[in-house]
């Protein structure tokens, strides 16, 4: 059991979306997060007020996923998230210690399982 | 020579304010229908409308507008402003003499051909390049709208004939209607439209914008009398009485189709209204002007309903909006004209059949005149230089890329620099 984060444009999060739905990934948390990596600051200018802009846009994407769907699920954010150009994000995946479902009561490998699958 | 009259002079210029107003009003109405990475953009289009548009307009199309009376352009005497002074214009044709100065009437028809200008890019936000539409805003408002003034207002063919166009449905809302047609499949779609909802980022933004222009109308209709004169004051209230029948079924049609009356909808009614009244106002009765504000709304209705099911993405409606109520508009002034309120001509309703025949060759020739040179004119231009942002840019937004702001920037993660920086950050690869 694996917590799968991932951070992307906030312009490819529909794409990530969409490779997560076909690869059948359900049970997604996403926020609007702002974040720095290695992309080149933007300069911004405000009548005589010039800033430098160190921060992007960036969704971030949480997914709690069983051993099966670690790997489709890294793929998906892989192959929505991509352009090629600095700034296309991370994927970090941690293992999970607990889940429980809170309307059932199901923990662990059950809970994050999604309804019907 | 006429005399000047102060009070045709003092409505005039408190006129002539309030059209250069509604550009502003469209940008905010434009702004609030993008997405929130491109509202700076999309007001910037109109802005650089009124730039480029008064600019073109002062050294040529004036002049090309309404110098002369020939049949497809005018002459060149007025280039430069040359002659246009604060006496009174001369005159072409039977028309009452004009009691304004000739300075004032160029200036009141100049907002005519920004806003006209700034129309056309709704047909082309989030994705045009701001350079290219400089370019093309320069070139279009004089080949295609001070042309067609001329054929409409200033002595040309349709003028002579008797097409009545009393604000400007001619070389203003078809003309910014049918270009914007063809400049949305001269640049093609946005890279998601049709995969992704794009939409509206601020609805209160379209509501005022919206409500701006309606009250920039009134100077619009009401100042197209060229003075403070009966036609000017039918224009004026019939400005009131046309829009209003208009959201009312739009209201209407909004519910039968999704329960729900919307606020982009109303909107969206109060252009299509003001747009119908435009070129009828001075000519119809203020019971028509209800009637065609009802009526009226039909088409664009179902032309905003229909066209996001194609492939064309005329992204604000344009085409809808102006295009088709202006073309709306014309045909109604053959129908429902009376001399009894307009001193000048009847319809067909009223035993007048051959205006109605005059406002048909308008509402024909006028989209074809539009689309054709639009469609040239941008091809052209894409020759010279690309016309759209490349796909990078379009997925960043607009505001960042090329005008180095944001909309909404929260100011977190922002490091203030000294101005002369700039340029050292980008030659030693920190920033760009």
């Amino acid at each position: 059991m694996k917590l799968v984060i991932g951070i992307v444009r906030p312009e490819k999060a529909n794409d990530v979306l969409e490779a997560l739905y076909r690869a059948e990934v359900r049970g997604v948390t996403m926020t609007h997060v702002q974040g720095h990596g290695g992309e080149l600051d933007r300069v911004e200018t405000y009548r005589g007020t010039t800033v430098q802009v160190g921060l992007s846009d960036k969704v971030r994407f949480e997914i709690a996923v069983t051993e099966d769907f670690l790997q489709p699920a890294i793929d998906a954010i892989r192959t929505g998230a991509r352009t090629g150009e600095v700034g296309d994000g991370k994927i970090f995946v941690v293992p999970l210690e607990r889940a429980v479902r809170i309307r059932t009561d199901e923990s662990d490998e059950t809970a994050v399982t999604p309804v019907g699958a | 020579m006429a005399e000047i009259d102060t009070g045709d002079t003092a409505w005039m210029l408190a006129a002539t304010g309030l059209v250069l107003m509604m550009t502003p009003a469209l940008g905010l109405f434009y702004a609030g229908l993008v997405r929130a990475k491109n509202p700076l953009n999309t007001f910037m289009m109109c802005i650089a409308a009124i730039a480029v548009a008064t600019v073109t307009w002062a050294t040529i199309g004036y002049s090309l507008a309404f110098d002369g009376t020939g049949d497809l352009v005018g002459g060149l005497n007025y280039a430069f402003l040359n002659d246009v002074t604060l006496e009174p214009r001369t005159i072409i044709g039977g028309t009452d003499p004009q009691t304004i100065p000739h300075l004032l009437f160029m200036a009141f028809q100049a907002t005519f051909c920004i806003i006209t200008v700034a129309l056309i890019s709704g047909a082309v936000v989030e994705r045009m390049r701001f350079s290219a539409f400089l370019v093309f805003a320069a070139l279009w408002s004089v080949v295609v709208y001070a042309v067609m003034a001329h054929w409409a207002f200033g002595g040309g063919w349709l003028f002579e004939r008797g097409t009545l166009d009393f604000a400007g449905g001619v070389p203003v809302e078809m003309a910014s209607g049918f270009s914007a047609l063809a400049a949305a499949l001269v640049v093609g779609a946005r890279k998601d439209y049709g995969r992704q909802a794009l939409l509206p980022h601020n609805s209160v933004y379209v509501l005022v914008g919206a409500g701006l222009l309606w009250f920039g109308w009134f100077g619009f209709n009401g100042g197209s009398g060229i003075g403070a004169n009966s036609a000017g004051v039918l224009a004026f209230v019939n400005t009131l009485l046309c829009p209003a029948a208009t959201l009312l079924v739009w209201f209407v049609l909004d519910a039968i189709r999704g329960r729900k009356v919307t606020a982009v909808g109303a909107a969206t009614a109060i252009i299509v209204g003001c747009v119908l009244i435009t070129p009828a106002g001075g000519y119809i009765s203020p019971g028509w002007a209800l009637a065609l504000g009802a009526v009226g709304a039909l088409p664009s209705w179902a032309i905003v309903a229909y066209r996001p099911r194609t492939r064309v993405d005329e992204t604000l409606d344009v085409l809808a909006a102006h295009g088709i109520a202006g073309f709306t508009g014309i045909l109604a002034i053959g129908l429902v004209a009376q001399v009894g309120w307009n001193g000048i001509s009847d319809g067909a309703f009223y035993g007048n059949s051959d205006q109605l025949l005059d406002q048909v060759v308008a509402a024909a020739a006028a989209p074809a005149y539009a689309f054709a040179m639009t469609f040239a004119l941008l091809k052209i231009i894409g020759l010279v230089m690309p016309l759209r942002a490349t796909e990078a840019e379009e997925a960043q937004g607009r505001d960042v890329i090329y005008h180095g702001e944001e909309a909404y920037p929260t100011g977190e993660g922002a490091i203030l620099v000294e101005p002369v920086d700039k340029a050292e950050l980008v030659a030693a690869g920190k920033a760009r």
